[in-house]
């Protein structure tokens, strides 16, 4: 069975919300948005304080080339335009509405009713998505119409679709496969029309062995389409992992990209949301969210307006334990924690995650043992260790020379350091700098 | 809000794994070897380890209590085996003041000198080791009789160890070979030899044990092992009256203990799977080299410690394969 070659963990998988229902959240009394939702320029607000917006009324247009819009997910009054801690712990620019009914934009088709049919052509289709604000929903949320463009001097072979999920706890994209497969061949015909080719895999783990046989029925009167079940093991779900594990290519190393080997590759999240806004007229202004942890009452699925303050999901999922010690936008391995529950849902939010404290504790930091795991665990094939020595005394052109900008920081390394050294925090920092002398250096010549 | 909440960045979970996981399995493994020895050589084989691991354990104490002035790190076993390696590299009838020095040699220049574990350059038990053979030549060089359990400590009855009689052998006196004892027994550790390496059986299971345990890799000892195999079995088609069969080489001295148990210290080898290839070739290369041709019958302990210098150097050339390296 096909896997990536290099590297790679098992992590407890922990996915409590397999067999869950999608279920669907009720509205908040205000909805936030911020701006910068997306990889690239922050949305440019284009509603004022005190307008009236409707569910789907675009609030923020794109702010550059590589952005995208935003649209309201409630219908109401903008209460203000002012800033929001998000995700990344920052304070960022966001538009507060207050929630009034629940009106649709008259676009939108709301109902459930399978569409197969389109005489668009590709152009219309990627318009219809850039107008849509789609984002990739796996979680770095790179703007789908830019992706959707490749290089014109590469030949573009093969349309991967990401449903791994290789984080462990979170379900969304294996409920979305379950309760919506046909919505996704049809998205994913789509994305083919638009690529101009023929040829598309669903790459799946194992574990989710339901959604590799329902797809599978779904696709035996469908060619050009096929489900390739993958051995388990993260960061599968990863962009260069996956494409070799189904292709086995090798994206080389930045600033090259999946095109350069003939590949694109979309979240199943996004071909749904690719689906809605091309057949529906629907933007992406909800999205599933598991919530989950060990300790938590009601782990469940839901679909959520974007904007919903993360405390409404936690009291439908029974509030938060007592004993929570992190409290996780995303998966346990590359998510990122979150200050309080006041943070919106927003577009790459793939799961809000409670770790008991027993297990959000970093423990001491001990001498490295030399024991190589984390070298053994890269799967770029990098020396973790050698990256957050040279880290941390500053010196830079080792880390540049060790490949450290190939670094996908999937934290394969530090969570398997037995010195519980923190690698991954001095790898960021060294990519960050190291970026910085490449662009510099760049800028220069 | 109730709780306080944690704010690192990912990841968030970790796979469990400790130091003192990893070297509590090395500890475990060992322990066939020393019950064997027990068998073997009788109260001696007990009483030199326990020597052993009790003074590298007060001296890392006596270290990093009074002169480092740092919290005690006896809990990461580390000295632990430490002492049961240099106790497994010694002759059971060694005197009890020789074991302490080369204790505080292995301890206190082998390893806290260079700032403790993860520090060092060479694996201390060997260099204390090296210290008690460059100082004690005559004491480290005879070893006891296979006698078993009831034999006594000190007064052990000696003999030559199938190391002297390779080594005799290869240089010409033929008779030799009537005096080496049967495969079998080498297998099992019948023979004489150092406390821990004669029973090459139950150091195999060590290895077993900490591969399943995923303590280790099997990239060293077998390429150690495969090397001097290679080599030795070369050699013995060329010429099968002076030199012996390779099973011989490969049950024989400390090869299986330092394939197994020395060479593969986190600390003084490679980081790489063909880092570790390399110095495993290195370390057999020199072992053979040795044996053969060096004025000591045993030549396990200089070559890991001659590798040990060269890990560096390993580490700067053998590179991993990095991903996308090599697309077309």
């Amino acid at each position: 069975m096909n896997t990536f070659t290099i590297g790679g963990v098992h992590p407890e998988p922990n996915k409590l919300t397999a067999d869950k229902k999608i279920e669907t959240l009720g509205l908040p009394k205000q909805a936030v948005f911020p701006l910068s939702q997306h990889i690239g320029a922050p949305a440019v607000p284009c509603v004022q304080k005190g307008d009236a917006v409707r569910v789907g009324t675009r609030i923020a247009e794109p702010g550059g080339f590589m952005s995208a819009s935003i649209h309201s997910s409630v219908s109401g009054k903008v209460a203000k335009i002012d800033t929001v801690v998000d995700a990344s712990g920052l304070r960022k620019p966001a538009i507060f509405i207050d929630v009034e009914g629940d009106e649709w934009e008259p676009s939108i088709d709301r109902t459930d009713t399978l569409l197969l049919q389109n005489n668009l052509s590709r152009e219309e289709i990627i318009e219809k998505i850039k107008n849509s604000g789609v984002v990739g929903m796996g979680g770095a949320c790179f703007p789908t119409h830019v992706k959707l463009s490749p290089p014109k001097d590469c030949m573009i072979d093969t349309l991967i679709i990401n449903a791994v999920e290789c984080e462990p706890y979170l379900t969304a994209d294996h409920r979305l496969m379950l309760e919506h497969p046909d919505e996704i061949i049809v998205g994913i015909k789509l994305i083919l029309k638009v690529l101009g080719i023929d040829h598309a895999v669903i790459g799946v783990e194992t574990n989710k062995q339901d959604a590799i046989e329902l797809m599978n029925s779904k696709l035996s009167m469908v060619s050009g389409i096929e489900v390739m079940p993958l051995k388990m093991k993260y960061p599968q779900g990863g962009e260069k992992q996956l494409i070799e594990a189904v292709t086995g290519r090798q994206v080389p190393p930045p600033p090259a990209l999946p095109a350069n080997v003939g590949c694109v590759v979309q979240n199943v999240g996004t071909v749904y949301a690719i689906y809605e806004a091309v057949m529906k007229n629907k933007p992406l202004i909800e999205r599933i969210v598991t919530v989950t942890g060990k300790s938590v009452k009601n782990p469940c699925n839901l679909k959520v307006r974007m904007g919903t303050p993360v405390s409404q999901l936690l009291e439908y999922a029974g509030g938060m334990p007592e004993d929570t010690g992190k409290l996780i936008s995303g998966g346990p391995m590359m998510g990122r924690p979150l200050l309080d529950e006041t943070a919106p849902v927003v577009k790459g939010t793939s799961g809000i995650l409670m770790i008991p404290e027993s297990e959000a504790a970093r423990r001491e930091e001990r001498n490295c043992i030399r024991c190589a795991k984390c070298v053994q665990a890269c799967p770029m094939g990098l020396e973790p260790y050698l990256l957050a020595t040279a880290s941390e005394s500053g010196d830079w052109e080792c880390a540049e020379e060790n490949w450290i900008m190939s670094c996908i920081e999937c934290g394969c390394c530090q969570s398997t350091c037995p010195s519980r050294r923190p690698l991954l925090d001095w790898v960021r920092l060294a990519k960050n700098r190291v970026g910085g002398i490449i662009r510099a250096r760049n800028a220069k010549n | 809000m109730a709780q306080k909440l944690h704010i690192t960045t990912s990841p968030h979970v970790h796979c469990g794994d400790t130091i003192e996981r990893n070297m509590r399995w090395v500890v475990w493994a060992l322990m066939p070897a020393l019950i064997v020895s027990f068998f073997v050589f009788g109260v001696g084989a007990l009483i030199v380890t326990a020597t052993s691991v009790l003074s590298c354990l007060f001296f890392e104490w006596f270290i990093t209590r009074f002169i480092l002035k740092r919290p005690s790190t006896l809990g990461d076993l580390s000295a632990t085996i430490t002492g049961i390696l240099l106790a497994f590299n010694l002759p059971s009838n060694i005197p009890l003041y020789m074991i302490v020095v080369g204790a505080l040699v292995a301890i206190g220049i082998g390893k806290m000198a260079f700032g403790g574990l993860g520090n060092n350059p060479f694996n201390p038990a060997l260099v204390g080791r090296v210290f008690l053979l460059i100082s004690f030549p005559a004491k480290m060089t005879s070893w006891p009789v296979p006698a078993g359990i009831a034999a006594s400590y000190i007064d052990a009855e000696t003999g030559a160890t199938p190391l002297n009689l390779i080594g005799q052998i290869a240089g010409g006196n033929t008779a030799a070979a009537d005096q080496l004892p049967s495969l079998a027994n080498l297998f099992i550790g019948n023979t004489g030899g150092c406390i821990g390496e004669v029973s090459a059986l139950v150091l195999l299971i060590g290895l077993v044990v900490l591969l399943c345990a995923k303590v280790i890799t099997w990239h060293i000892p077998v390429s150690i092992l495969s090397t001097v195999a290679v080599l030795t079995g070369l050699m013995w088609l060329i010429n099968p009256v002076l030199y012996v069969n390779p099973l011989y080489h490969l049950c024989s001295g400390g090869l299986m203990l330092g394939a197994i148990f020395m060479a593969t210290d986190y600390v003084t080898s490679p980081m790489t799977p063909k880092g570790m290839v390399w110095y495993g070739i290195g370390i057999g290369f020199l072992t053979v080299i040795i044996r053969y041709f060096g004025s000591y019958p045993e030549g396990m302990s200089f070559a890991i410690l001659i590798m040990n210098a060269v890990v560096p150097l390993i580490n700067n050339w053998c590179k991993p394969k990095r991903f996308g390296e090599a697309a077309k």
